[in-house]
């Protein structure tokens, strides 16, 4: 996909301005936030096991190197096959090439953030292969030919009328004075045409939430089925998951698990969770009869023993984004590539380049929501920080800004200076407001008050006013 | 090089390795072996007679309707019944399952038994469940010859049928089972997890039962 982070800036005007995705975004609001609340308040062990699940996750990304050893030999002793792809064009190409091994005309996707990652569904498309997306959300977004705005549910940014112009446009061989005015209506519309493609297709792609070492087996979690049928209907189940889906055991897995939906969604477990090892057994009467792996590493494997490593624990629930005031203003296609939210403003410039999405990390406003919700206590802010450090470094923000940066650490580092500075500094602005209390302009500072008026200082600065408190705390003791 | 091993020495560059091969190599081994248990949740540890009440309240929350029975002989007249309540035809699609096989459906004349996988086109399909999780109102589904995993996904209804003294507390009970049942480092092809009928909230986020799997789970609790 196109990626337009290096356009955040613009991308979040466009979205403030879009009436019909502000009201879209009212639903991300009111919510998952409350679910999220709800279910967590219900299991008292949920900080308790929040601290297993990032214990685990550091053990695995600590020893990933065997980890990803010994899942590979379980998943050959259970028949399938583990292929690795160093990047997203070779993860590709090996896609393409069991597809074409199983004569496949069209594939059935189970939802995965991975094929977006790698941009799947274009290139089987150019090599003459129909993707179908089957997950509600994924299904709509691609009759619009769009990407998902939201890690778990990618058509977030849309409301129900805009869905029925869609099926009415693209269903054209149904009735058109049909009712599709209800989300009921819609989903069961979706339901009898995609029962059609999971019979016809010859290849099921899903991603996955777990590769599990101990067993070979890989996990994923749905709300809808259409992953499993997207994995048990054709002759060939190909699993796309990148290097750190690893956990050690079963046991792992079922920690990690009962922080995953709670954070995600608010529930207490997924409708299904199935875990897939292998192909069609002897005596099976159904089931895949082939079962692939491509494991995905584009970059990570660089992210290990950084200070982004913590990034990798990330198990894509999405709380980051439902709690985020920046996802709530803009929305997620505004960060301009596959993945947005908290969690994006940090992996995204690990996988594309910070020079193209050093917008991301700016993004923010440091409220510190994202990291207190994250069920692997992912320090999101911190990373966020090592982002424009290492922006600051290589020199890529604009001029003025490092001016104004450099300007202010002189001062910084020299508090007597900067006393003496900002005691001249903050009365004159004071004195500048006209007895407002605010600026509806001010020079240097055009960018702030283009959209909002900047609240004029006290007349003294914070110093002074702690020195004469000081001052007359004393004078009363005496 | 092969991709394979780019990416593992990658992987080992990166990481630095601050402690030696043979001790990470230790660590992962135990791990492996021992599969350590975590913070098991206190809710669903019970008597077995509590925790079936458990199972099924939290399954009902869920939008499954749960019917309890004493007796497996006498499923096959409440899947009947269920049927004839629901206006569906009186056909099931279900798999060899000896437990399933040993029930007197011939009793049931006007009830039509297809066995196997399923096509696509069946109103209700039964199975048999390995396990339940009291601790969140959650079947455990395997696969086998006798149990088409095609049946929990693709008929309209989707019912259940559980032996009371199958239901666990808590989610590592029931690992510990399948593994006891297929051996340390093996599974089933499927297992799955079931918790209530299929849903959607794709669409402003409004909750709607009968996405792309069954409409309606229906579960038989029998005995216990």
């Amino acid at each position: 996909m196109q990626i337009t982070s290096p356009t955040f800036k613009q991308n979040s005007a466009g979205a403030l301005a879009d009436a019909q995705l502000q009201k879209a975004l009212g639903n991300v609001r009111s919510g998952f936030i409350d679910k999220r609340r709800k279910a967590v308040e219900a299991l008292p062990e949920f900080e308790a096991l929040r601290e297993q699940a990032r214990a685990i996750k550091d053990h695995a990304l600590e020893n990933l190197d065997l980890y990803l050893e010994a899942y590979e030999a379980k998943v050959k002793a259970s028949g399938g096959h583990v292929h690795w792809a160093e990047t997203a064009e070779d993860a590709r190409n090996i896609i393409l090439d069991i597809c074409r091994s199983a004569g496949a005309l069209t594939v059935t996707k189970g939802k995965s953030m991975i094929t977006e990652e790698i941009a799947l569904n274009d290139f089987l498309a150019e090599n003459g292969i129909r993707p179908v997306e089957t997950d509600l959300g994924e299904y709509i977004i691609q009759l619009r030919g769009e990407h998902p705005s939201h890690i778990i549910a990618p058509a977030v940014h849309l409301n129900k009328e805009q869905v029925e112009a869609d099926f009415r446009r693209v269903h054209d061989h149904l009735p058109p004075g049909r009712d599709l005015s209800e989300p009921e209506t819609l989903l069961n519309e979706a339901r009898k045409v995609l029962r059609s493609a999971y019979f016809e297709a010859d290849v099921g792609i899903t991603g996955a939430n777990f590769l599990v070492a101990e067993t070979g087996t890989s996990i994923i979690v749905t709300n809808e089925g259409n992953g499993d049928l997207t994995q048990i209907l054709p002759k060939v189940h190909v699993v796309v998951a990148s290097l750190e889906k690893i956990v050690p055991t079963l046991e792992d897995a079922a920690q990690i698990l009962r922080v995953l939906a709670r954070s995600a969604t608010g529930q207490e477990m997924s409708v299904y969770t199935t875990l897939s090892t292998g192909p069609r057994r002897p005596g099976d009467p159904d089931g895949p009869e082939e079962y692939h792996v491509v494991l995905l590493d584009n970059g990570r494997s660089a992210m290990l023993g950084t200070e982004f490593q913590d990034m990798l624990r990330c198990i894509r629930c999405g709380a980051c984004m439902n709690h985020c005031p920046v996802y709530h203003a803009v929305g997620g296609h505004a960060y301009g590539w596959v993945y947005p939210g908290p969690m994006g403003a940090v992996l995204t410039p690990s996988l594309i380049g910070v020079d193209k999405a050093g917008h991301l990390p700016n993004a923010s406003t440091f409220c510190g929501r994202c990291e207190s919700v994250c069920p692997m206590k992912i320090p999101l802010p911190k990373m966020m920080r090592h982002w424009r450090e290492r922006e600051f470094e290589r020199g890529l923000n604009p001029a003025t800004q490092r001016a104004g940066l450099k300007l202010w650490a002189f001062l910084a580092k020299r508090p007597a200076l900067y006393r003496f500075a900002t005691s001249i500094a903050i009365p004159m602005l004071s004195l500048l407001d006209r007895g407002k209390g605010r600026f509806g302009y001010l020079p240097l500072a055009g960018g702030w008050t283009k959209h909002r008026d900047l609240p004029a200082p006290e007349r003294r600065t914070f110093m002074q006013q702690l020195g004469s408190r000081n001052t007359a705390a004393k004078e009363a003791a005496r | 090089m092969s991709s394979r091993d780019a990416i593992l020495n990658k992987v080992r560059q990166s990481l630095g390795q601050p402690v030696s091969d043979a001790v990470r190599q230790k660590a992962v081994a135990g791990r492996l072996k021992k599969a350590p248990q975590g913070v098991i949740p206190a809710r669903g540890q019970l008597a077995l007679a509590d925790r079936v009440e458990l199972f099924c309240d939290m399954a009902e929350k869920l939008f499954a309707t749960v019917q309890r029975i004493p007796k497996y002989d006498q499923v096959p007249a409440a899947v009947a019944e269920y049927l004839r309540g629901k206006n569906l035809p009186a056909s099931i699609r279900m798999g060899g399952d000896p437990r399933l096989a040993a029930m007197p459906w011939r009793k049931q004349r006007a009830l039509e038994v297809k066995q196997g996988a399923s096509d696509g086109d069946d109103a209700a399909g039964v199975s048999h469940a390995a396990g339940g999780i009291a601790e969140t109102g959650t079947l455990v589904l395997l696969s086998g010859a006798g149990n088409p995993t095609t049946i929990n996904f693709l008929p309209e209804h989707h019912i259940v049928v559980i032996d009371a003294a199958d239901i666990d507390g808590d989610l590592e009970t029931a690992i510990a089972k399948v593994r006891e049942t297929f051996g340390k480092g093996k599974m089933p092809r499927t297992l799955n997890l079931i918790s209530g009928p299929s849903r959607s909230g794709d669409i402003e986020q409004k909750l709607i039962l009968g996405a792309h799997g069954p409409r309606a789970l229906h579960i038989l609790v029998v005995g216990g």
